[in-house]
């Protein structure tokens, strides 16, 4: 039986991962759109091991939401994603440099 | 166990939203070409209903509802009705524009009305959890929106910055509210801000961290500095008609959630908290104004200037008094009207594929329609601040705020910031009435609905300014 220290460190790693990720990568969108989806991951272990270890339902259905908000936000993503290398033939996150000043 | 029907009363402007949400999709694949505007008339219909459900079911005392999770209060009531209202306005000034460069017109009004739904049920948000699914409900078809001019890579790169860092900023915003569930072990705003005034923070890291992350979430939503990179590029990169929806509407949104967020929930914190805001107004004051200078495109010059704007924004809630809040929420409901103006008169400048986006294109604006320079005037001499207009009055407001909460250098540096920006707003007052054109010709606008609706909304600045008494008093309510 892990503590809930345990599983808060976990999700603290999972965020700073994704954090870093969406910072550090220059190269790839799609991969940012991981980090995205894996920084809301980590936001569902938070709630789950709360939710188990104040033994209170309520984060669990959280979770539920963030779950399927996350999936429409994954297919809205992808879609721009899909607009944008139309028109550029590149998903090279440097290359978004058009606006700037 | 019996279940109980909840109280449908607070909600019945968001459900009839919903429903005429769906009843435009669904008008649309049926309806015969000979009515070719009915989408625009239902949508704009469903605004003024809800507009007209908001003002009738008006709550004077707040009344919760859904087991805790949706709250109907003075504050909510008031951005409700201004929420309602600039969208109607938003969508008068794009109905040629959408038709003129051939973009789809009843997505733009399906998305349009999906947002607002989404607005409205942020700003009544009680629960956590409501508070998020409105403001993914406010953001998901936001980013559809900026990407929607699909031969353009410049607005496919702006929604895809903004989707990355507004995803991020939910996920930093959720981050905070799952410690915060850790912490207390509830997810409704009342019982999360009880458990926090009962708790010593001095050992209660949860509830630290959980305050930094939600605030830096709201920071975001806000476009604040440090967390503004989005606002510039986002504004600059939309297509016209969704820059105004993004600079009028969705602010009094991102309002709503600083209330519900800091305000309701982090009160009781507002000693910790104030320190951080005060760094936070300095430098969106500070960068907003000085970077705002040096742009050539009016778009991104306003952006700026939201920024700055924002800063001030903060002062009000710095102050941490029933004034102070009442300020900032005035100070808001002016901003709106006041880009609401700016951006309108863009969008109404620009023509079939000519977009008018640098400060260079309103170049000899007086000679070619007087009548709009001198709107556009205006509304730059009230966001500059000068007297009469409604942005003096709301800027002197959130000064005086910050005065009798003891914080009179913060003032007086706020002051010294507003002076500098006057600067770039006169700029484009000089541009429009001392530079002349290269093309001399007049300026013709079609359409009277759309003329009157933005004469009303520039002269409202004017006489906001002259009479600001009704409308403070309603703001400063709002927080009693």
């Amino acid at each position: 039986m892990m503590s809930l220290t345990g599983y808060l460190i976990v999700g603290a790693l999972l965020f700073g991962i994704s954090l870093a990720g969406i910072i550090i990568n220059r190269k790839n969108l799609i991969l940012l759109l991981m980090c995205v989806e894996l920084m809301l991951l980590a936001v569902n272990t938070n709630f789950i091991a709360f939710s188990h270890y104040l033994n209170d339902l309520q984060g669990e259905i959280f979770v539920f939401f963030i779950l399927t908000v996350a999936a429409a936000e994954a297919a809205i993503g992808l879609a721009i994603l899909m607009v944008l290398f139309r028109k550029r033939r590149t998903i090279n996150v440097e290359e978004l440099n058009t606006l700037k000043g | 166990m019996t279940f109980q029907l909840p109280n449908f009363i607070p909600a019945i402007p968001e459900m009839f939203l919903f429903v005429m949400t769906m009843l435009v999709l669904l008008v649309e694949l049926f309806h015969s070409p000979r009515f070719k505007n009915l989408g625009y008339y239902l949508a704009q219909l469903t605004l003024l209903g809800a507009l007209i459900l908001t003002i009738k079911f008006y709550a004077f005392q707040s009344v919760v509802t859904f087991h805790g999770s949706y709250i109907l209060d003075h504050a909510a009531c008031l951005l409700k009705i201004f929420i309602f209202a600039s969208s109607f306005f938003v969508l008068i000034y794009t109905k040629d524009y959408i038709k003129e460069n051939h973009l789809p017109q009843t997505e733009y009004y399906v998305l349009t009305l999906l947002i607002v739904l989404g607005m409205s049920v942020l700003v009544s948000a009680y629960s956590m959890i409501t508070v998020y699914l409105g403001l993914e409900l406010l953001s998901l078809p936001l980013y559809a929106m900026i990407a929607f001019k699909r031969d353009s890579g410049l607005c496919a790169e702006a929604a895809m910055k903004y989707f990355i860092m507004g995803a991020v900023a939910s996920g930093i915003l959720l981050y905070g509210i799952s410690m915060l569930y850790g912490a207390t072990q509830s997810l409704v705003i009342s019982a999360v801000a009880e458990k926090i005034a009962s708790a010593s923070l001095a050992n209660n890291l949860l509830i630290t961290f959980g305050l930094v992350f939600v605030f830096a979430g709201v920071m975001f939503k806000l476009g604040a500095v440090p967390f503004h990179m989005w606002v510039p590029d986002v504004y600059q990169g939309s297509p016209n008609a969704v820059t105004l929806f993004i600079a009028s509407a969705t602010k009094l949104a991102a309002f709503g959630l600083t209330v519900r967020l800091l305000i309701d929930t982090f009160h009781v914190l507002h000693p910790i908290w104030q320190h951080v805001a005060m760094v936070i107004a300095i430098l969106s004051m500070g960068i907003g104004n000085f970077v705002a200078i040096i742009q050539t495109n009016f778009k991104r010059m306003l952006a700026y200037s939201s920024i700055a704007h924002m800063g001030y924004l903060l002062l009000g809630l710095i102050a941490g008094t029933e004034a102070g809040y009442g300020a900032a929420m005035f100070y808001m409901v002016i901003y709106v009207i006041m880009s609401l103006g700016a951006f309108g008169l863009l969008v109404i400048l620009s023509r079939s594929g000519y977009e008018v986006e640098n400060i260079s294109d309103l170049k000899g604006l007086h000679t070619r329609n007087p009548w709009l320079a001198f709107l556009m005037l205006l509304v730059m001499f009230s966001m500059a601040g000068i007297p009469p207009s409604a942005g003096f009055f709301a800027k002197i407001s959130v000064l005086e705020a910050l005065v009798s909460a003891h914080l009179v250098w913060l003032a007086a540096l706020a002051l010294i910031f507003a002076i500098i920006g006057v600067y770039y707003y006169i700029r484009v007052v000089k541009t429009m009435y001392f530079d002349t054109a290269e093309d001399e010709s007049k300026i013709v606008i079609y359409g009277v609905g759309k003329q009157v609706a933005i004469s009303v909304n520039c002269l409202s600045v004017l006489a906001l300014g002259i009479l600001p008494t009704g409308l403070f008093n309603l703001c400063i309510l709002a927080f009693k």
